[in-house]
Protein backbone atom coordinates (compact mmCIF):
# COMPACT_ATOMS: atom_id res chain seq x y z
CA UNK A 1 0.00 0.00 0.00
CA UNK A 2 2.95 2.38 -0.28
CA UNK A 3 1.81 3.92 -3.36
CA UNK A 4 -1.48 4.63 -2.30
CA UNK A 5 -0.67 6.26 1.49
CA UNK A 6 2.21 8.36 -0.57
CA UNK A 7 -0.76 9.65 -2.93
CA UNK A 8 -3.14 10.21 0.13
CA UNK A 9 0.24 11.92 1.56
CA UNK A 10 0.54 14.23 -0.98
CA UNK A 11 -2.43 15.18 -1.63
CA UNK A 12 -3.46 15.90 1.70
CA UNK A 13 -0.11 18.42 2.00
CA UNK A 14 -1.57 20.05 -1.03
CA UNK A 15 -4.67 20.58 0.38
CA UNK A 16 -2.50 22.20 3.17
CA UNK A 17 -0.39 24.27 1.10
CA UNK A 18 -3.60 25.82 -0.53
CA UNK A 19 -5.01 26.25 2.66
CA UNK A 20 -2.29 28.26 3.54
CA UNK A 21 -2.69 30.51 0.67
CA UNK A 22 -6.55 31.28 0.49
CA UNK A 23 -7.46 31.68 4.38
CA UNK A 24 -6.96 34.56 6.12
CA UNK A 25 -8.25 33.77 9.47
CA UNK A 26 -4.53 33.26 11.58
CA UNK A 27 -5.99 30.06 13.30
CA UNK A 28 -7.19 28.39 10.08
CA UNK A 29 -3.98 29.09 8.88
CA UNK A 30 -2.12 27.27 11.32
CA UNK A 31 -4.55 24.66 11.12
CA UNK A 32 -3.14 23.96 7.77
CA UNK A 33 -0.12 23.99 8.82
CA UNK A 34 -0.62 20.83 11.47
CA UNK A 35 -2.39 18.90 8.45
CA UNK A 36 0.57 19.27 6.24
CA UNK A 37 2.76 18.17 9.09
CA UNK A 38 0.31 15.06 9.19
CA UNK A 39 0.32 14.36 5.78
CA UNK A 40 3.98 13.99 5.98
CA UNK A 41 3.94 11.72 9.04
CA UNK A 42 1.63 9.60 6.90
CA UNK A 43 4.73 9.36 4.31
CA UNK A 44 6.93 8.12 7.33
CA UNK A 45 4.92 5.19 8.57
CA UNK A 46 4.63 4.12 5.13
CA UNK A 47 8.18 4.29 3.96
CA UNK A 48 9.12 3.05 7.42
CA UNK A 49 6.47 -0.59 6.66
CA UNK A 50 8.80 -1.05 3.44
CA UNK A 51 12.03 0.37 3.98
CA UNK A 52 14.68 0.90 6.43
CA UNK A 53 14.16 -2.22 8.90
CA UNK A 54 14.39 -0.56 12.65
CA UNK A 55 11.05 1.47 12.92
CA UNK A 56 13.20 4.66 12.19
CA UNK A 57 10.20 6.09 10.48
CA UNK A 58 7.87 5.80 13.47
CA UNK A 59 10.54 7.37 15.97
CA UNK A 60 10.86 9.88 13.44
CA UNK A 61 6.98 10.11 13.21
CA UNK A 62 7.69 10.66 17.45
CA UNK A 63 9.57 13.19 17.37
CA UNK A 64 7.48 15.09 14.66
CA UNK A 65 4.16 15.17 17.06
CA UNK A 66 6.31 16.23 19.78
CA UNK A 67 7.41 19.31 17.75
CA UNK A 68 4.19 19.75 16.73
CA UNK A 69 2.63 20.18 20.05
CA UNK A 70 5.53 22.42 21.42
CA UNK A 71 4.97 24.68 17.90
CA UNK A 72 0.83 24.40 18.83
CA UNK A 73 1.50 25.51 22.32
CA UNK A 74 3.81 29.07 21.41
CA UNK A 75 1.81 29.50 18.31
CA UNK A 76 -1.32 29.75 19.59
CA UNK A 77 -0.12 32.05 22.70
CA UNK A 78 1.40 33.97 19.80
CA UNK A 79 -1.98 34.57 18.37
CA UNK A 80 -3.71 35.65 21.75
CA UNK A 81 -0.94 37.84 22.54
CA UNK A 82 -1.75 39.38 18.56
CA UNK A 83 -5.37 39.35 19.41
CA UNK A 84 -4.94 41.07 22.60
CA UNK A 85 -2.77 43.92 20.53
CA UNK A 86 -4.83 44.62 17.46
CA UNK A 87 -8.54 42.64 18.19
CA UNK A 88 -8.45 40.52 15.13
CA UNK A 89 -7.00 37.26 14.09
CA UNK A 90 -7.46 38.23 9.91
CA UNK A 91 -3.91 38.25 8.81
CA UNK A 92 -5.32 41.27 6.06
CA UNK A 93 -5.02 43.72 9.09
CA UNK A 94 -1.56 42.71 10.49
CA UNK A 95 0.35 44.29 7.89
CA UNK A 96 2.97 46.10 10.26
CA UNK A 97 5.90 45.14 8.18
CA UNK A 98 4.26 45.71 4.79
CA UNK A 99 6.26 47.44 2.23
CA UNK B 1 -0.68 4.64 -8.95
CA UNK B 2 0.39 0.93 -9.90
CA UNK B 3 4.01 1.76 -8.65
CA UNK B 4 6.83 0.42 -7.01
CA UNK B 5 5.75 -2.05 -4.29
CA UNK B 6 4.22 -4.97 -3.36
CA UNK B 7 1.46 -6.30 -5.99
CA UNK B 8 -2.10 -6.11 -4.85
CA UNK B 9 -3.04 -9.68 -5.19
CA UNK B 10 -1.22 -10.69 -2.03
CA UNK B 11 -3.54 -8.39 0.12
CA UNK B 12 -6.99 -8.97 1.35
CA UNK B 13 -9.53 -7.44 -0.77
CA UNK B 14 -11.10 -6.21 2.30
CA UNK B 15 -7.80 -4.38 3.62
CA UNK B 16 -7.14 -2.63 0.68
CA UNK B 17 -11.31 -1.55 0.58
CA UNK B 18 -10.58 -0.07 4.11
CA UNK B 19 -7.54 1.52 3.56
CA UNK B 20 -9.10 3.32 -0.20
CA UNK B 21 -12.27 4.26 2.21
CA UNK B 22 -10.08 6.15 5.25
CA UNK B 23 -7.98 7.89 3.15
CA UNK B 24 -10.80 9.13 0.69
CA UNK B 25 -12.67 10.14 3.95
CA UNK B 26 -9.01 11.80 5.26
CA UNK B 27 -9.44 13.93 1.65
CA UNK B 28 -12.88 14.90 2.08
CA UNK B 29 -12.41 15.71 5.65
CA UNK B 30 -9.49 17.74 4.56
CA UNK B 31 -10.87 19.77 1.42
CA UNK B 32 -14.30 20.28 3.74
CA UNK B 33 -11.64 21.68 6.36
CA UNK B 34 -10.01 24.43 4.23
CA UNK B 35 -13.24 25.17 3.30
CA UNK B 36 -15.25 26.08 5.57
CA UNK B 37 -15.89 29.38 7.02
CA UNK B 38 -16.64 28.72 10.62
CA UNK B 39 -13.00 28.25 12.83
CA UNK B 40 -14.69 25.61 15.21
CA UNK B 41 -16.39 23.46 11.97
CA UNK B 42 -13.16 23.77 10.65
CA UNK B 43 -11.67 22.20 13.47
CA UNK B 44 -13.91 19.69 13.91
CA UNK B 45 -13.47 18.53 10.29
CA UNK B 46 -9.80 18.46 10.70
CA UNK B 47 -9.84 16.47 13.60
CA UNK B 48 -11.93 13.80 11.46
CA UNK B 49 -9.14 13.83 9.04
CA UNK B 50 -6.26 13.24 11.74
CA UNK B 51 -8.64 9.91 13.20
CA UNK B 52 -9.26 8.59 8.98
CA UNK B 53 -4.78 9.00 9.58
CA UNK B 54 -4.88 7.32 12.61
CA UNK B 55 -6.84 4.25 11.10
CA UNK B 56 -4.11 4.19 8.23
CA UNK B 57 -1.47 4.03 10.25
CA UNK B 58 -2.56 0.87 11.99
CA UNK B 59 -3.34 -0.26 8.66
CA UNK B 60 0.21 0.63 8.14
CA UNK B 61 1.76 -1.42 11.48
CA UNK B 62 2.31 1.37 13.04
CA UNK B 63 -0.53 0.55 15.77
CA UNK B 64 1.00 2.57 18.57
CA UNK B 65 1.57 5.95 16.27
CA UNK B 66 -2.21 5.42 15.74
CA UNK B 67 -2.75 5.47 19.31
CA UNK B 68 -0.86 8.44 20.00
CA UNK B 69 -2.32 10.04 16.97
CA UNK B 70 -5.71 9.83 18.37
CA UNK B 71 -4.34 10.94 22.33
CA UNK B 72 -2.01 13.53 21.53
CA UNK B 73 -3.11 15.15 17.71
CA UNK B 74 -6.86 14.76 18.05
CA UNK B 75 -7.02 14.42 21.69
CA UNK B 76 -4.86 17.39 22.67
CA UNK B 77 -3.67 19.61 20.17
CA UNK B 78 -7.26 20.57 18.17
CA UNK B 79 -8.74 20.45 22.40
CA UNK B 80 -6.37 23.67 22.50
CA UNK B 81 -7.47 24.87 18.96
CA UNK B 82 -10.38 24.61 19.89
CA UNK B 83 -10.03 26.37 23.21
CA UNK B 84 -8.33 29.18 22.02
CA UNK B 85 -11.11 29.60 19.11
CA UNK B 86 -13.83 29.64 21.77
CA UNK B 87 -11.58 31.51 23.95
CA UNK B 88 -11.17 34.66 21.48
CA UNK B 89 -14.87 34.40 20.37
CA UNK B 90 -14.02 33.22 16.51
CA UNK B 91 -16.27 30.42 16.58
CA UNK B 92 -19.19 31.58 14.97
CA UNK B 93 -16.99 33.04 11.60
CA UNK B 94 -19.79 36.33 11.19
CA UNK B 95 -18.87 38.67 8.87
CA UNK B 96 -17.74 37.82 5.23
CA UNK B 97 -15.25 35.15 4.30
CA UNK B 98 -11.65 35.22 4.99
CA UNK B 99 -10.71 33.92 1.82
CA UNK B 100 -8.33 35.26 -0.42
CA UNK B 101 -9.85 36.75 -3.97
CA UNK B 102 -9.61 35.10 -7.11
CA UNK B 103 -6.24 35.76 -7.87
CA UNK B 104 -4.95 34.29 -4.97
CA UNK B 105 -7.14 31.05 -5.30
CA UNK B 106 -5.53 31.31 -8.74
CA UNK B 107 -2.60 30.67 -8.04
CA UNK B 108 -2.40 28.80 -4.50
CA UNK B 109 -4.19 26.58 -7.29
CA UNK B 110 -1.73 26.82 -9.66
CA UNK B 111 0.80 26.16 -6.73
CA UNK B 112 -0.93 23.02 -5.97
CA UNK B 113 -1.05 21.37 -8.93
CA UNK B 114 3.02 22.31 -9.64
CA UNK B 115 3.54 20.75 -6.14
CA UNK B 116 1.49 17.21 -6.77
CA UNK B 117 3.04 17.16 -10.29
CA UNK B 118 6.83 17.24 -8.47
CA UNK B 119 5.62 14.95 -5.47
CA UNK B 120 4.47 12.34 -8.17
CA UNK B 121 7.01 12.47 -9.96
CA UNK B 122 9.00 12.28 -7.01
CA UNK B 123 6.99 8.64 -5.82
CA UNK B 124 8.05 7.47 -9.18
CA UNK B 125 11.73 7.15 -8.09
CA UNK B 126 13.37 3.91 -7.76
CA UNK B 127 14.64 3.24 -4.13
CA UNK B 128 17.93 1.19 -3.82
CA UNK B 129 16.52 -2.85 -3.45
CA UNK B 130 19.11 -3.46 -0.29
CA UNK B 131 16.72 -1.27 1.48
CA UNK B 132 13.50 -2.91 0.70
CA UNK B 133 12.27 -4.95 3.85
CA UNK B 134 10.85 -8.76 2.46
CA UNK B 135 7.28 -8.48 2.59
CA UNK B 136 5.15 -8.35 6.06
CA UNK B 137 8.68 -8.01 8.14
CA UNK B 138 6.93 -5.26 10.15
CA UNK B 139 3.96 -6.89 10.76
CA UNK B 140 5.87 -9.98 11.71
CA UNK B 141 8.09 -7.69 14.09
CA UNK B 142 5.28 -6.48 15.66
CA UNK B 143 3.98 -9.85 16.43
CA UNK B 144 6.90 -11.22 18.00
CA UNK B 145 8.23 -8.57 20.03
CA UNK B 146 4.58 -6.52 20.48
CA UNK B 147 3.59 -3.28 19.52
CA UNK B 148 5.85 -0.97 20.89
CA UNK B 149 8.63 -2.86 21.70
CA UNK B 150 10.45 -2.14 17.93
CA UNK B 151 10.04 1.33 18.15
CA UNK B 152 11.05 1.92 21.82
CA UNK B 153 14.58 0.18 21.19
CA UNK B 154 15.40 2.38 18.60
CA UNK B 155 14.10 5.59 20.65
CA UNK B 156 15.96 4.98 23.86
CA UNK B 157 19.30 3.52 22.23
CA UNK B 158 20.16 5.44 18.91
CA UNK B 159 17.73 8.77 19.65
CA UNK B 160 18.42 8.92 23.33
CA UNK B 161 20.39 12.18 22.94
CA UNK B 162 17.28 13.87 20.89
CA UNK B 163 14.86 12.11 23.18
CA UNK B 164 16.30 14.15 25.87
CA UNK B 165 16.72 17.46 23.80
CA UNK B 166 13.18 16.81 23.08
CA UNK B 167 12.49 17.06 26.85
CA UNK B 168 14.20 20.85 26.97
CA UNK B 169 12.34 21.76 23.60
CA UNK B 170 9.12 21.02 25.65
CA UNK B 171 9.85 23.33 28.82
CA UNK B 172 11.16 26.21 26.57
CA UNK B 173 8.00 25.44 24.64
CA UNK B 174 5.74 25.64 28.26
CA UNK B 175 7.70 29.01 29.63
CA UNK B 176 7.11 30.73 25.98
CA UNK B 177 3.25 30.23 26.00
CA UNK B 178 3.22 31.23 29.44
CA UNK B 179 5.06 34.51 29.06
CA UNK B 180 3.37 35.42 25.59
CA UNK B 181 0.44 34.68 27.07
CA UNK B 182 0.66 36.29 30.31
CA UNK B 183 -1.88 39.37 30.58
CA UNK B 184 0.40 42.58 30.72
CA UNK B 185 -0.08 44.47 33.95
CA UNK B 186 0.44 48.27 33.40
CA UNK B 187 2.69 48.50 36.60
CA UNK B 188 4.79 45.77 34.77
CA UNK B 189 5.99 48.33 32.54
CA UNK B 190 5.24 45.54 29.70
CA UNK B 191 8.68 44.85 29.09
CA UNK B 192 8.54 40.94 29.33
CA UNK B 193 6.59 40.52 26.07
CA UNK B 194 8.05 42.44 23.63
Amino acid sequence: MLAEALFFSAVLFVIGVVGVLIRRNAIIVFMCVELMLNAVNLTFIAFAQRYGGRMTGQVFVFFVMTVAAAEAAVGLAIIIALFRHRHTVNLQNINVLKG
Amino acid sequence: MQATDMPHGTLPLLYTFHFYLFGIIAIVSALLFVTRKSPVAAALWLVNTMFCLAALYVMLDAQFIGAIQVLVYAGAIMVVFLFVIMLLNLGRGEGPSDARGLAWKLAAGAVGVAMLAQIFAFTKAKTPEALTLPQGYVAQQVADEGVITPIAGPLFKDYLLAFEVTSILLLAAIVGAVVLGKQRSESAGGSSAG
